[in-house]
This record gives structure tokens, sequence and C-alpha cells, in this order.
């Protein structure tokens, strides 16, 4: 038994090395930073000092930080938990027991969005909201004039974007949920007189909980951390207006040259991430 | 079987071990010279591009001329393309580690300071002191932009610049307006916006940098070039406070507001906050006469030039350059902000000897004039004019006269922090999501915040 036991430890060695290298330490020296006034450059960069709480202070009274915040829950709500994961759900339901060239169409076109890299996304976005884009030639057919989406409308802009590129995902964790139902229970309720809305909240969603919480999980934590696709599309502008929580982060590090205020940034959306994961595992009642 | 386990957990550990010097070593081999006993020289600098007139100016000729000189010595050249907000970042993080650090790198003034007072750049006190160009020749005010806070040289000027109006004198014929462009006070400039906006729809009347994304362009070619010319500045030498809080700062904030939002006499917001909102504004609306004024800088119309990115024939008929105003036209009637771009030696850097001498060949009459001519700048050395084709340059009488008004920015290695905040509040207020009243008050709110209360003063 003790042997075992040795040679276990030995297996896990490599791992655990490596783990501890490449992640306990970096996130202690991120939690250290983000108490010291470190800067990319100036004086600060030379002299490292603790500050205590400061940059938490500074953080909570900082305006453009409590609005990062807000942008950060519209964003994470509309394109994460309303878009993708509504929308990969209904696309997942509508596509069940259909014949399987329609479900390989389909299939192919939304996760053409998944597959693309986040910024050839971007860039097709621009392209396509961009004032000669494809979106206002679309409506110019119709009359209208054309209008500056990234502009007028930048958070929608970057919402839809991101709905765009994430769907496919959330779509097929829901097919695989879908296909492991068994057909005779569902075939049971509707001899019972169960309407199809009525098989869907007593039967559908319930037997997928778990497949539902796990994506909502990652759909979440992916959400919160998009920068690519916001800052190519909008660089966070205009103004602050689609300046999220990772935008201002970077915007403090690497364009004000703050890194401890910056790491403090961080910290905070670590721990909205953990507060979101923990919300949905007990909202849903599920063990993960 | 005891020795069985053995060999496979020896096996195991000797396997991690591998796996992580491999995972080490992969920054080292890069450095190392291109042959044997030379030294190499890596020099970088902000790429605008393929047509970038630095690397071209690099190319055509100088190395070889060098290296055939020094055969001991081999210059690389390694450009960064980004936005001048992004080149900062990279070259700081660049100069933190000797295996990346650059031997020399261009060095914009605003952040020299800054780079200095963090140690990434090496004094050069001992070198200048020994180069006989230093005392006589290069331009005295200018030597103060390379100097850091502990009175020591960190960098040698190579381009010295200024800004105020172009415009092209077609568009402004057809609209009426006079040629010359000379306007007297703000209100002039706002009027001739007006009148192009009135008469020749299609035509966008005034290009101000306002978009976050084109940096520090954004404090001085837009708010510290209207902000000098009212009777506040951004920093008060005396006290050594940062003014945060001034009409000339509400006023200046007014003005922007103005142009964008309440005359909408700006570029689209699509143009104006793209990163490269400037290039856009010279290589395509002004030749295509869909531009009639931009503020920028002295150099900017070197982009028409026959060896420019958008080349226009007879250009001084077409284009012109116009001094900025002051507010109401207050003494001395027009003003510029004065900039421009140095020579630094990283403190990482492996081969500073070498480094040295390439520096003070760049920097020699012929090669810091023929440098300035080919990108449009001022040269920060007083014989430049003795050079052949200095002053006969389209618009460069022009931008030299303006030197005798010239603002330069607050030394101060806080500047970065201060201009950062400018920066977003400029595009918040010319985006029209930001009352200029509100701007002004977030910045001293800002500023206080990020300096403490004793670095700053409300005028």
């Amino acid at each position: 038994m003790k042997r075992t036991s040795r040679s276990a430890f030995l297996f896990l060695t490599p791992s655990v090395l490596l783990l501890l290298i490449f992640f306990i330490v970096p996130i202690i020296l991120t939690v250290y930073f983000a108490f010291t006034n470190m800067a990319l450059t100036g004086s600060a960069a030379q002299n490292l000092e603790f500050v205590g709480f400061r940059n938490f202070t500074n953080m909570f009274q900082d305006p453009d930080f409590r609005i990062s915040v807000w942008r950060t829950l519209v964003f994470l709500i509309f394109s994460a938990v309303i878009g993708q994961v509504v929308l990969g759900f209904i696309l997942a339901l509508l596509m069940k027991e259909k014949n399987i060239t329609f479900r390989r169409i389909i299939g192919i076109i939304v996760i053409a969005g998944w597959v693309t890299p986040e910024i050839v996304v971007a860039f097709c976005m621009v392209a396509f909201f961009s004032d000669n884009g494809t979106l206002n030639q679309i409506i110019g057919w119709f009359g209208i004039s054309p209008i500056s989406w990234l502009f007028s409308f930048p958070m929608v802009s970057v919402i839809i974007a991101n709905i765009w590129h994430g769907t496919a995902f959330s779509m097929m964790v829901y097919q695989s949920a879908l296909d492991e139902i068994p057909k005779d229970i569902e075939e049971a309720a509707t001899i019972d007189g169960a309407g199809s809305f009525k098989i869907l909240s007593y039967i559908t969603i319930p037997m997928v909980k778990g497949s539902i919480v796990t994506n909502m999980m990652l759909v979440t934590l992916q959400t919160l951390g998009v920068f690519t696709l916001i800052y190519t599309m909008t660089g966070g502008g205009p103004g602050t207006a689609t300046q999220t929580l990772p935008v201002f982060m970077y915007n403090q590090a690497f364009v004000n040259y703050q890194f401890g205020y910056g790491t403090a940034i961080s910290l905070v959306l670590l721990l909205i991430g953990i507060v979101a994961s923990l919300f949905y595992m007990k909202s849903m009642k599920v063990k993960v | 079987m005891k020795t069985n386990k053995l060999k496979v957990s020896m096996t195991a550990a000797m396997a991690s071990l591998l796996l992580l010097t491999t995972a080490c070593s992969g920054g080292n081999s890069e450095s190392g010279a291109a042959a044997e006993g030379q030294e190499e020289v890596t020099i970088t600098f902000r790429s605008s591009g393929s047509e970038d007139t630095l690397t071209k100016y690099f190319e055509s000729g100088l190395i070889d001329e060098f290296e055939e000189a020094n055969p001991d010595i081999k210059i690389n050249i390694a450009p960064v393309l980004a936005s001048e907000g992004d080149y900062t970042s990279k070259i700081v993080l660049q100069m933190k580690s000797p295996d990346t650090a650059p031997d020399i790198v261009a060095e914009d003034t605003s952040i020299i300071k800054s780079d200095a007072a963090a140690g990434y750049l090496e004094p050069l006190d001992t070198q200048v002191a020994g180069w006989s160009d230093w005392q006589d020749k290069f331009i005295e005010n200018l030597k103060a932009g390379v100097t850091g806070e502990d009175g020591k040289i960190y960098g040698v000027p190579a381009t010295s610049d200024t800004r105020g109006i172009w415009y092209n004198k077609e568009l402004f014929a057809e609209a009426g307006l006079p040629v010359p462009f000379q306007p007297a006070n703000w209100e002039e400039v706002l009027e001739a916006a007006r009148t192009i906006k009135d008469k020749l729809p299609g035509v966008t009347p005034l290009n101000l940098i306002v978009g976050k994304s084109s940096g520090e362009g954004v404090t001085m070619q837009t708010l510290e070039m209207l902000l000098y010319g009212t009777n506040d500045t951004l920093y008060n030498d005396e006290t050594k406070k940062w003014v945060v809080n001034s009409p000339g700062l509400l006023d200046s904030f007014n003005f922007i507001n103005q142009v964008f939002n309440v005359d909408q006499t700006g570029t689209s917001m699509q143009v104006a906050l793209n990163g490269q909102a400037g290039s856009i504004a010279f290589q395509q609306l002004f030749p295509q006469d869909k531009l009639a004024m931009a503020v920028d800088g002295s150099w900017a119309g070197s982009t028409w030039f026959e060896n420019g990115a958008a080349p226009i024939e007879n250009v001084e008929e077409k284009m012109g350059f116009a001094p900025f105003p002051t507010q109401n036209g207050q003494e001395p009637g027009a003003i510029t902000m004065s900039g421009g771009w140095a020579w630094s030696i990283p403190a990482q850097s492996q081969n500073k000897e070498a480094a040295w001498k390439f520096l003070e060949f760049l920097m020699n009459q012929e090669n810091a004039t023929a440098r300035v001519v080919a990108e449009g700048n001022l040269s920060p050395r007083n014989d430049s004019v003795d050079v052949a084709g200095y002053t006969d340059r389209t618009f460069v009488a022009e931008a030299q006269a303006l030197l005798d008004v010239a603002h330069f920015r607050p030394a101060n290695d806080e500047y970065a922090t201060v201009s950062a905040q400018i920066q977003s509040l400029v595009e918040s207020v010319a985006s029209g999501k930001l009352a200029p009243a509100d701007a002004v008050q977030q910045l001293q709110d800002n500023v206080t915040r990020s300096l403490g209360e004793d670095k700053v003063e409300v005028k």
C-alpha cells in the first residue's frame, strides 16, 4: 500500500510541478501585484511598493469602473445567457429528429461562426456593420438610409457578433443532450395527453438540466473574458459604450500603464465569474 | 518487482524534468552575432506599414554605408508595426529583458521621461560629452525634452515638429473662403467649417484627432493645441502641479463639442474613432477632395510628396498649412505644440558601444537631415539649414516659423497618466457621450485619484 502511494506521488510530480509553476505561482503573484503600485513605466516601475487596498478603493470610486461592470453585465446577459444559451437550445430543439441533410446543412452554417477565429469574426462583423457594409446594403434595398451601426448601436453590434460566434457551442451541447433522452418517455407523455409545451417544460428541460448548467457556466466564463472581439470592433468605444471589464483592464494596464490597478480589476473579474458559477449551480440544484 | 517500479518512477521523473527544461529554454537561442566576431545592433522604431518612410530611409543605403565603414558591426532594423499607443507598451515590454531589448530604440519625447524614471534607458551623458556636435549643433531647447527628472540625458533628439491647420486651397476657393487661410481666432476656424458644410455637401469640413486609439495624438494635436491658445496651461511650472480644472480646459472641450455635435462639421465617428484616422484623412480624404481642414502635425503633408504614400502633383497649389490661432486672437496670435522623436539606448542593451557608434553616424549632419527631409519633419540640428534641400522643401518654412510660438509638453513622468485620461475624455466628448463640463469634472476627479491631492490644482 505504502509503495503504491509513493509511486503514485512520483507519477503525480510532473503535473503538480507544472500546475505549480504555470498556474498556482502566477495566481499568487497576481493577488500580490493587485496590492502594489506596479506600473509599466514611470518611477513606480522601478520602485514596487505595497499600497494596501488603494487599488480597490480607487476602483470602487472610479465611475469608469462602475460603468464597465454594468456594460459587462449587459453584454453577459444579452450575448451569453439570452443569446447563446437560449438561441442554442431553440436551434437544437428545432433540429431534433429532423432529416439528416437538413441537420447537416443548418449545423454547418451555425458552426461556421464558431470555428472561425475570434479575430476573423471581428473583421467579418466590422465589414458587416460598417458604413458601406452588408447590413447597410441590405436595408438600402428597402429604402432605409445607412446607419453607422458601430457608432449608433455599438453594444447591440458586439452582442450580435458574440452571439453569431458562440451559439454553435451551446447548440452542440444541447444536441447531444437531447439525443440522449429516450424516445419512449416523450411518447408515454404524449399518450398521457401532455402537449408539446408540457413535454418541454416537465420532461425535456429537467432531463437536460445538467447540460444546461454546465453550458451556462462555460458560456458565461467564456463571455466574461471576451476581449479580441470587442477591442477589434469598437476599441471599447465610442467613449465607454462597449468598455467591458476586460477592455477596461487592458486600458488601465497597457494604455495608462497601471499594472497594479489592472491586476486588481482582473481579480474582480475572477470574482464575478466565481459568483456567477455558484449562482447557476445553486439555482439549478446541480452538483458538478 | 521493486526495481521495476523504481525504474518506472525514475523514468517519469526524468521525463518531467526534460519537459521542464525544454519549456524553459526557448528564449535564449535568438541572440548571437550574425557572423563571427561581429557585433549586432538592433534598432527599433514604429512603422506605419509597407510604405513607412523611416524603414525606406534605413534601407536606402544608409546601413550599407555604415557597415562598410565598420565591418565589425552588423545593423538589424526591427520596425514595430503598431499604433502609437501600442508601440509604447510594446517597446517597454521589450526593454524589460536583456533577451528582447533592442540596442537603439525610438522614443517619443512624451514618454522618454517616464521610461527614464522607470530605469529602462541608459544615461548618455558621457557619450554626448565626448561628441562635439552635441554642444554646438543641436537646438538647445530640444535638449530639455530628452533630459530625465534626474537631469541626465536619455536620448538624442532626432526629429522636431510643429502643428497647425492643413487645408485644401481648391475647396476653400470653391466655398468662397479666403486663400491663404489665416484665422485670427477659434471662431473663424469654426465659421470656415460651417461655410464648407453649407457650400460643399459631401465634403468633411474639419478633421480633429479625437479617437483614443490614436493615443498621444489626441492630447497633443487636439486638446493641447486648443488649451495652450487659451490663458491656461496643463501644468503649472511654478507650483509643479497639474491644472486639472480651468476655464481654458472647459473652453477647449467646448470647441471639440461644437465641432462634432453642435455644428457637426467633424469627421464621421466611424473614421474619427479609427486608430488610422490620421492616415485616412491624409492618404484618402484630402487627395480625393473630401476633406477641407485638418489639425495635424507639420510632417503630415509629406504624405503628398512624390515619394509619399499619396502623391499629389503641384501640392503647394492645392494644399496649405495655416497657423492655429489663439482662442480670441490674444498674443502671440497663433500657437503650436512641439514634440518629436529621439533615439535612446535601452539599459538592457547588450551592445551599447556599437549602438552609440551607429547613433552618432545616424545623427550626423547629412543623415539626420536626410531623415527629416524624407519624413517632412523639422531637424533638431541647427546646421540642417546648410544642407541643400532642407529649407526649400514644401511647407517647411511655414512649419519652421511656428517654432517661435511653440509650447512643449509638461516635462514630467506623470504626463503619460494625465494624457491617457485626456484621450479618453476627448473621445467621449467628441462622440457626444459626455458634456464638456462633465469632462472637466472627470478629468479633475480621475487625475486627482491617480496622482493624489498634492499633485493637482484648480484654476
